[in-house]
This record gives C-alpha cells, sequence and structure tokens, in this order.
C-alpha cells in the first residue's frame, strides 16, 4: 500500500545541492592544503608518501621559533588587554541609564569593524611614523600590539555585550534589594554570569590577532615578523610542504579557538 | 526621585525597573567604557584623522610627507602632470583599477548571494542537532586565516597545481592552462574567502522565519516559486542586505587576495594604497587613494543605514 507522498513545505527543489557544494568548496581546497603537509616528497604538488617530517623541520626552523614568539607575545597581550577593555565598555555601556553621546561611544568601539583593513592599515602606519618622527617615540612591538588591540576590541565587546544584555536582571535585583553594594553585586552575581561571555570574546580576540597579516605586514618593523608574515615570506621563495605544515598548525589554532567560543555559546543557549 | 518616593507610587513594570537598574549600577558605570574609547579613539581614529591631513601634504622623496600643503594627491588620482609643460592630462590608470575592483566586488556578492542564500535556507531548515554542526561549519572559514585559506586556492590553480595535474593526467589538455596571476584567480579566491561572511548573516535571518507563513501561503495555493519569491525572500530581506554589504566592503577593499592570486599584476585597490607606501612612496597619494576607498565604503553603509532604519526589527 503506497503512502500518499508528504510534501515538506520547508523545501525548496536543489538549496540541498548548492549547501552540499558550497561546504565542499570551502573545504576541499584547505583539506588538500593539509593533507600535503604530511607529503614525504619536497614538491607541494607531487604526492610522495606519507611522513611527519616538515613539522619537524618546522619546530627546528629558527625563523618559525622567533615568528611564533612574536605572534604568541602579540596577540596574548593584545587579547588580555581588548578583553578587559570590551568587558569594563560592555558593562559601561549596558548596566547605566542611557546616557549622551551612548550611540556615539557604541560607533567607536565598533568602528574597527567598519574600516576597511587596508585603510586601518596604513592610517596606523601613517600614525606611528608621525610619533617617531615627531616626539622619537618607539614603542617597538608595542606599536604591533596596540594596533592590534584596537582591531580586538570590538571583536571581544560583542559576546560580552550580547550575554549582558541576556542576562536575567532579577538576579542583580534580588542582590540588591538584599543590601549588596553596586560592587559586590556584581563581584558575585554579574561577574560569574558573564564569565561565558568574556570567555567567548577573548577567543575571539585572540584568533583575528594571531591571524592578522595585512595590518602586521604594514605596520612591522624589522624584527616583528609574525607566523602570517613568515608565510608570506616564505611564499616568495621556493616552496617546500613545510609551509603546508606551518599553515596547517595556524589552521588548527583558529579551528580550536572557534570551537571552544562556539561551545561556550552553544551551552550558554541552551 | 529617590527611590522612597518612587516606592510610593504606582509604577509601571518597565519603569521600576529601570529606577531599580539606577540603583544597582551607579551612573559613574559609563566611565567603565572609557578605556575602550581612549585606546580606539588613539589608536584607532586619530590615525583616520591622520591619513585624511597627509592626503593634502607634498611627499617626501623616501617615503613620509613634507609639510606643505597641496592637493596633487587627489589630482594625481585622475591627472598626470606633464614633466615639461607643467599641464595636467587626464590618465584613468587608477580610476580603472577603482572601477575593476568595484565590477570584483558586485560580482563576488552577487554569486556569494546566490550560492550562500540556498545554503542557509538549507540549514535553517535543518533539525536543530543538525543545524548546529552546520553552522560550526560555516563559522570555521569565518575565523580561518585568509592568508591560508588564499594559498589553498593558490596550490590549486597554479600550473603545476591539483587541477592542471588532474586535467593532464586525464589527457584532456596537455599543457597546463593559466589561471595563477589572472582575473579569473582573484574573483574566484574573492568568492571562496567572502562566502562564510554572505551565509552567516543569511541564516541568522532565515532562522527567525515564521514558517506558518509558508504554510499560509500554500494553503492560499502558491506554488514552491512564489513562495521563494514571494514570501521567503522579502522576509529575509534584512538578512540579505546585511551579507551583501558584510561581502561588499571587504571584497571592494580586499588586499590579501589579489596580491597572492594575481601575483601584482592584477591590481585591486588594496593592493594599489599599499604600494604607494612601500615602492611607490607616495604618502599623500596613497592617503587620497584611502580615502576615496573609505567613501565609498561610506556611502554603501549609508544605503545599509537608509534602508534598515524604521522598520521593524524581525526577531
Amino acid at each position: 500500500m503506497a503512502e500518499p507522498r508528504v510534501m515538506d513545505i520547508k523545501d525548496q527543489p536543489g538549496f540541498r545541492t548548492i549547501a552540499i557544494i558550497c561546504l565542499l568548496v570551502l573545504y576541499v581546497p584547505v583539506l588538500i592544503l593539509m593533507i600535503f603537509s604530511l607529503n614525504s616528497g619536497s614538491l607541494v604538488t607531487h604526492w610522495e608518501g606519507v611522513t611527519l617530517g616538515w613539522y619537524g623541520t618546522a619546530f627546528l626552523n629558527e625563523e618559525f621559533h622567533a615568528a611564533a614568539r612574536n605572534t604568541l607575545i602579540i596577540s596574548v597581550t593584545a587579547t588580555i588587554v581588548s578583553t578587559i577593555c570590551a568587558t569594563l565598555a560592555a558593562i559601561g555601556m549596558t548596566r547605566v541609564k542611557p546616557w549622551r553621546g551612548l550611540a556615539a561611544a557604541f560607533m567607536v568601539i565598533n568602528l574597527p569593524l567598519m574600516v576597511p583593513e587596508i585603510i586601518t592599515a596604513v592610517a596606523t602606519l601613517s600614525f606611528f611614523a608621525l610619533i617617531a618622527g615627531v616626539f622619537g617615540l618607539n614603542f617597538g612591538i608595542g606599536n604591533l600590539i596596540l594596533a592590534h588591540t584596537v582591531f580586538c576590541i570590538p571583536f571581544a565587546y560583542m559576546p560580552i555585550r550580547a550575554r549582558l544584555e541576556d542576562m536575567d536582571l532579577t538576579l542583580e535585583y534580588a542582590a540588591a534589594d538584599l543590601y549588596a553594594t553596586p560592587w559586590s553585586a556584581f563581584r558575585r552575581i554579574t561577574l560569574p554570569l558573564l564569565v561565558p561571555g568574556i570567555m567567548s570574546g577573548a577567543a575571539l580576540a585572540f584568533i583575528v590577532s594571531f591571524d592578522d597579516f595585512t595590518i602586521t605586514q604594514l605596520v612591522a618593523g624589522p624584527g616583528q615578523t609574525t607566523l602570517p608574515l613568515y608565510i608570506w615570506n616564505q611564499i616568495r621563495r621556493p616552496m617546500t610542504p613545510e609551509i603546508n605544515a606551518i599553515s596547517t598548525i595556524l589552521l588548527m589554532v583558529s579551528i580550536l579557538f572557534v570551537s571552544v567560543s562556539f561551545l561556550i555559546a552553544r551551552r550558554r543557549a541552551k | 526621585m529617590t527611590t522612597a518616593a518612587l516606592s510610593s507610587v504606582p509604577l509601571s513594570k518597565a519603569a521600576l525597573f529601570e529606577a531599580q537598574a539606577v540603583k544597582i549600577s551607579a551612573r559613574r558605570n559609563r566611565l567603565l567604557s572609557l578605556p575602550a574609547l581612549l585606546i580606539i579613539g588613539i589608536f584607532g581614529v586619530l590615525p583616520l584623522i591622520i591619513i585624511c591631513v597627509y592626503s593634502f601634504l607634498v611627499a617626501a622623496p623616501y617615503g613620509g610627507v613634507q609639510w606643505q600643503f597641496s592637493t596633487d594627491a587627489y589630482l594625481n588620482f585622475l591627472f598626470q602632470r606633464d614633466i615639461f609643460d607643467d599641464t595636467l592630462q587626464f590618465t584613468p590608470d587608477f580610476l580603472i583599477i577603482y572601477l575593476r575592483s568595484f565590477l570584483f566586488a558586485v560580482v563576488t556578492t552577487v554569486i556569494c548571494l546566490l550560492l550562500g542564500f540556498p545554503t542557509a535556507y538549507f540549514m535553517a531548515t535543518r533539525p536543530p542537532a543538525q543545524r548546529n554542526w552546520w553552522v560550526l561549519l560555516i563559522t570555521i572559514p569565518f575565523w580561518s586565516n585568509l592568508l591560508v585559506r588564499t594559498l589553498a586556492i593558490m596550490f590549486i590553480i597554479r600550473d603545476e597545481g591539483l587541477i592542471n595535474n588532474a586535467l593532464i593526467g586525464l589527457g584532456v589538455i596537455d599543457k597546463p592552462i593559466t589561471m595563477l596571476y589572472t582575473n579569473f584567480a582573484i574573483q574566484l579566491g574573492l568568492l571562496y574567502a567572502f562566502l562564510p561572511f554572505m551565509v552567516l548573516p543569511l541564516y541568522s535571518s532565515l532562522e527567525k522565519l515564521d514558517f506558518r507563513l509558508i504554510e499560509a501561503a500554500y494553503d492560499l495555493y502558491a506554488t514552491r516559486r512564489q513562495v521563494l519569491w514571494r514570501v521567503i525572500i522579502p522576509l529575509s530581506k534584512p538578512g540579505i542586505i546585511a551579507g551583501c554589504l558584510l561581502v561588499f566592503i571587504p571584497a571592494l577593499g580586499a588586499y590579501v587576495t589579489p596580491l597572492i592570486l594575481g601575483g601584482g599584476i592584477h591590481l585591486m585597490i588594496g593592493d594599489l594604497i599599499a604600494q604607494q607606501f612601500g615602492s611607490g612612496r607616495n604618502w599623500p597619494l596613497g592617503c587620497a587613494q584611502a580615502l576615496i576607498l573609505m567613501t565609498a565604503v561610506l556611502v554603501a553603509l549609508y544605503f545599509y543605514v537608509r534602508n534598515t532604519s524604521g522598520k521593524v526589527q524581525h526577531g
């Protein structure tokens, strides 16, 4: 007895195929890049066999060490500073009576997201050149840390603000009713509830700083090579699968932090 | 009004909440936004003002600027000064690069929309558990290193890359097809780079779609096609606009993609600006070019604000 086929009202013809194609298009090139990091031959295009040797080569490479060290110094510092600033700003912009200039402040915080990266890059370069010329000030790697902090703030700010807005305010009111001072209500109630938002924001800030190429390339001085810059320098030489190995490491770091941020956000939603 | 006075009068729930909020969060909380605003103000906004100033100065011979007023940077955008008789001659070189970039950005936006909309819709109609996986799978490329992702495209389309090797191996062609360092390569790279930027905002708008409306449309004898064009697409307009903007703006100012896949032969605005600060050694010109790009972005943002404000946000 044939059952009458029920039409799923949500379906549209061909959409499944396009979705699967999109996923393949997004992943196949990156997967090929990762697979070739295991190539035992020294060509990036010709497959010879499986080895982990190129990871070893990368880990023993002095230049790679220096680049990894610079990257970590910059992105860890920028993440910490930007997450603290973003947390304070999110509280200062949600847990207050609307103040004059609030909309403008919100725009300033989000500005780095709206300005194309290349403009931020040349503007920052011009700025540091100017203060070096006029005041003789050069913060060394601090230049890069400051530049990164600026564009990390909005990324850290978004999930923290979202969390503050979703939060059930009755708990804070209850604390206030029970004579908690504003500070202890914040420390004992708001802050613990805010931790997932802060962690999610910090993870995003870390990724964007860790991965940044454009701004770093223009602002970096000599000896301030980061991992993306190191990869760029390698592209212009004859390439070996070492570059695939280093690229794979960078991708893994991104995937790890995105997944962490994503899982925190999911748990919150449940 | 003091709290004591407040408690004696009946208040709407909203007003009570606000009164309470004021009580627990002192006025001075607004000062907490100061560190973030100062950092972005000094190291983000001030540099933008500086390049406005720089664009009206004269280039120093070895990079940097000389403090002397001039509008040459803007004139140079369209004209070249003749060395001998000092007349201005129309040279559209820069203009062509701007128009090319605009075209690249428009094509990228359109194709991303054509691919991204069905994908986002398909994701939004999955059962919740499956939906989370799809979102994670699109989120990962969204946040992955753009340089590395572009490199992955480069490996595939090189003369001795995977596509050419496969085609030669299959006997379809006997000489590799040159794809790298062509307009095709840049276009492909832009699509690859920005596809997730289209899918995610579309998804978050489609996820909130009220499917009872689709049911109602079918009850009123709409066809699938009519449901798509007359119900689903109009309802997801905010997501479509947001997605288009999120693709168009970074595509217009793209730097990494044309740098790696265009090989310095096929320039886009991003490379052009960077060049003035590098080998071009003409900072004022670079600043002027950056500000012209910024103007284009502001125009796009203006249309976005005009199209979204004044309407009820869904969800």
